[in-house]
């Protein structure tokens, strides 16, 4: 079994507000990340995931074929983009990257079976750093 | 405790199947089936798990580590074409999967006996593509 693991890079801006909470609650527990006008980040996702070596190709996964699965699924709604705004998994949820990173992780999930339709590779792992010190997994193994 | 060695490699490779025809490569492998080959600066992190000695305080001493990763692995590899110029690349397509095992085959029998076992091979082909090998029994 040999794990594969690809990275990609989008650029997004988001703000941290919950709903839930009051304006002054919002700044004491966001702080700067709760500027009404949003701000943005780089983010690099790495996906992972893994199955067996299939001898013709000397392959456990196509990366074209993620490439693809990726852009459709992820960099196509998030790029250039303000998540609060501009995609439904963020009207209610507050985009942090730990939800980020679960939206991301169900989105390639339930795509999944259309890019690769055999029994391997598996989705794995999901690893996004919003900056490169500021980093969040999500797995099967972690929910 | 997992301890981790880095070392680079540069090499050429084509990513094609000799037992297939020019068309299925080309439908497999795209332009990585460019006859004429093309290059990588491979990027291979060696993860070895153990506890550390109780006189040296180390897993195992990340020279003599190197010096095995040296010798095994790296005179073969750097600087080659490698479907032509290292086995088994000659009959097993020379994918980052395929490297991993092969880092991996070479290395395990000499480190199974000087303390710290192998745990993980991570070949980076690019800095946006890379491989884990954790053995057969994962």
């Amino acid at each position: 079994m040999i794990r594969v693991t690809r990275k990609y890079r989008f650029s997004a801006a988001h703000r941290l507000h919950a709903p839930g909470l009051s304006d002054a609650e919002n700044v004491e527990l966001y702080g700067k990340c709760n500027n009404p006008y949003g701000h943005g980040h780089n983010y690099e996702i790495e996906v992972s995931a893994r199955g067996p070596v299939e001898p013709r190709s000397g392959r456990a996964l196509d990366p074209v074929a993620l490439d693809r699965l990726v852009d459709e699924q992820v960099l196509r709604s998030f790029n250039q983009k303000y998540l609060n705004a501009e995609s439904a998994a963020f009207r209610h949820a507050v985009p942090t990257t730990e939800n980020l990173a679960r939206e991301i992780y169900a989105r390639l999930q339930a795509s999944w079976k259309s890019a690769f339709p055999g029994p391997w590779p598996v989705l794995d792992n999901i690893r996004i750093a919003e900056t490169p010190r500021n980093i969040f997994e999500v797995s099967e193994i972690y929910g | 405790m997992l301890i981790t060695k880095r070392v680079e490699f540069s090499a050429s490779h084509v990513c094609r199947n000799p037992l297939l025809s020019e068309p299925e490569n080309q439908e497999l492998f795209g332009a990585a089936a460019n006859p004429h080959g093309h290059g990588h600066n491979y990027v291979v992190d060696v993860t070895l798990e153990g506890d550390p000695h109780p006189v040296t305080g180390m897993v195992l001493d990340l020279k003599k580590l190197k010096e095995i990763i040296n010798r095994e692995v790296l005179e073969s590899y750097d600087h080659r074409f490698l479907n032509y110029e290292v086995q088994p690349f000659d009959r097993v397509v020379p994918t980052p999967e395929n490297i991993a095992i092969d880092i991996w085959k070479r290395l395990e029998p000499h480190l199974a006996r000087d303390g710290g076992r192998l745990h993980a091979v991570r070949v980076y082909e690019t800095p946006d593509l890379f491989v884990d090998y954790f053995g057969e029994a994962a």
